[in-house]
């Protein structure tokens, strides 16, 4: 377990089948007695072990932050599609956890691509995460940007704003983006603009996880199966939805 | 032609092919119930809908085992008001029957939830007395033949659509359960809901749903629900719609010929998706044409010796 900012935690654990997990998959994590939420997946090693991270938001995160290395959680995963391997330039743009995948696809594709830009957005400078993993990455391949709402480090202002200033400037071959859904629908915007290649994660209430019971659906996709990574040629089918609202635990629309 | 080999009416009800999708499976919303007739459903069934709106149960809420899925959802739905509007969408760009699955507390609700529904634009209802894991009703309803009785008739009298009867597998005879169903109006019977079952954690010795009890269905149930379409055909008159690990056309087959008319698919939607419909649809129908039948009808109910 590891402490990663005020509110969020990672925690490591030995599981064979998500050891093969690829970036953007997610897994179901059972916190016996509590819940069982969706997290992604934010690493998988050879030896079998993998990360997740966790903000703590309610009931379930609460008790799986209360946890102690060596106690017993239940997994099933992973679950979900992964984020096409891009080369070439490349343009990370995340927002609060959204890190998450993202960091686990560039670890992966470091050496693969030409360029990374990282841009990273939160709402204030220590809910900015794995800074340091960030650094670890090779100054000649990746840069990272960051912004921070409050202006407590980097750029002041949304994610958004300094990604469109690189569209403006540079040619990316794809973004990838992961974050709260309306910086989504501007980065799907950006993207249209630009008519730059995109793939973005999608998070919706799950339960069954593998497509059965209908709570993720975003239009006629299932977040859990169909996603959770989803094309710009995918997204505007949703538009109503997209960005806009999401099915509650008893399957009513709600909005996000 | 394929197609009028395929082509089954019963409930008064036309079928381009004898397979449906079952209820819980993808049904809150007009889109993926369109996924699913795209996919060669010959009919959608809803999610259960009642009165009032339910959230359900926590998770975990499904246990994925080697043989099939124990699930305790617990009728998580956005109750008939709500879901009026997505039933009249569905029903304006579906090209095949909708069927809406109703639930209730008293016979008086399902009556009120299923005259909302058909008002709505469903073709059909289908009644939920089986859900083997919310207190009274489901199976609660569905343990007595009477309480059944009761609330057919009520549906029936208030409801100008066919009406099925679901019935449960967690009954002692559900050939008795069926006989009443059918002797207070039902037009056709859907056999069987979830088997009663639960998984439990060696590790945190724990049971892992949250509900600790639930409903398995899957592979697992094929036999046994065979067996029940089978004694239920022999003692009713009404068109039964086989359920219960249907993974390929060999299981439908097995279904049809111990008494189904049809049958419906839920499960395996996990693993082989929405084309499974029309998979299934075909290879039932290379079945027929090797067998020189000239439809569905003549295979129902083969298996019975006279």
């Amino acid at each position: 377990m590891k402490t990663e900012s005020p509110t969020v935690k990672t925690f490591i654990f030995k599981d064979e089948e998500c050891a093969e997990a690829k970036p953007g998959q997610f897994l179901m994590l059972w916190i016996p007695g509590v819940d069982e939420i969706p997290l992604g997946i934010l690493d998988a090693r050879t030896d079998g072990t993998i990360s997740v991270a966790v903000k703590k938001v309610g009931e379930a995160t609460e008790a799986l932050h209360q946890k102690k290395v060596g106690d017993v959680i239940g997994v099933r995963g992973p679950f979900g599609n992964s984020f096409a391997l891009p080369r070439g330039r490349v343009l990370m743009v995340t927002g609060g956890t959204g890190t998450v995948p993202l960091l686990f696809l560039a670890k992966r594709v470091e050496s693969k691509v030409e360029s990374l830009v990282f841009v990273q957005g939160a709402k204030t400078k220590n809910e900015l995460l794995f800074m340091s993993e960030l650094g670890k990455f090779k100054k000649e391949k990746m840069r990272v940007v960051t912004s921070t709402e409050d202006g407590s480090c980097g750029i002041t202002g949304l994610c958004t704003e300094p990604l469109e200033q690189i569209l403006d400037k540079e040619k990316s071959d794809i973004i990838y983006a992961c974050g709260p859904e309306r910086m989504l629908a501007k980065v799907l915007e950006l993207a249209e603009k630009h008519k730059t290649n995109l793939e973005i994660s999608l998070e919706r209430l799950m339960r069954c996880a593998i497509g059965l019971c209908g709570n993720c659906t975003i239009g006629r996709y299932r977040v859990c199966r169909d996603g959770p990574i989803f094309t710009k040629e995918q997204l505007p089918g949703v538009r109503n939805e997209f960005g806009v609202s999401k099915r509650d635990f008893d399957g009513k629309k709600i909005p996000l | 032609m394929k197609e009028n080999r395929l082509s089954v009416t019963l409930a008064g009800l036309k079928f381009t092919n004898p397979t449906m999708l079952a209820s819980g499976i993808l049904g809150y919303s007009a889109e993926t119930m369109e996924s699913i007739a795209e996919g060669g459903a010959g009919a959608v069934v809803t999610k259960s809908i009642g009165l009032k709106p339910r959230k359900g149960y926590a998770n975990p809420t499904v246990v994925q085992t080697s043989c099939g899925l124990i699930n305790a959802m617990g009728l998580p739905n956005p109750g008939i008001d709500e879901f009026a509007e997505e039933i009249c969408k569905a029903r304006s760009v579906l090209k095949v029957p909708l069927i809406v699955s109703v639930y209730g507390f008293s016979a008086g609700e399902y009556a009120q939830v299923s005259a909302k529904a058909v008002n709505a634009g469903a073709d059909a209802v289908e009644l939920n007395v089986s859900c083997p894991h919310v207190k009274e009703t489901g199976s609660e309803i569905g343990q007595d033949p009477e309480i059944v009785a009761e609330v057919v008739r009520k549906v029936k009298a208030w409801v100008g659509k066919p009406v099925f009867v679901k019935l449960s597998p967690n009954v002692t005879s559900i050939a008795a359960i069926a006989q009443a169903a059918a002797k207070a109006g039902a037009d056709g019977l859907t056999v069987i809901n979830t088997v009663k079952a639960m998984a439990i954690d060696a590790e945190t010795a724990m049971p892992i749903l949250a509900n600790r009890v639930g409903g398995l269905s899957g592979p697992a149930v094929k036999p046994i629900a065979l067996r029940c379409v089978y004694d239920v055909y022999e003692r009713v008159e009404v068109p039964i719609v086989g359920c219960g690990g249907i993974t390929d056309w060999r299981d439908a087959v097995e279904f049809l010929l111990a008494g189904a008319s049809a049958v419906q698919i839920g499960t395996a939607v996990a693993t082989s998706g929405p084309n499974v419909f029309q998979s299934i649809a075909e290879g039932v129908d290379a079945y027929l044409r090797k067998k020189g039948f000239r439809s569905v009808k003549e295979i129902v109910g083969l298996s019975h010796r006279s």
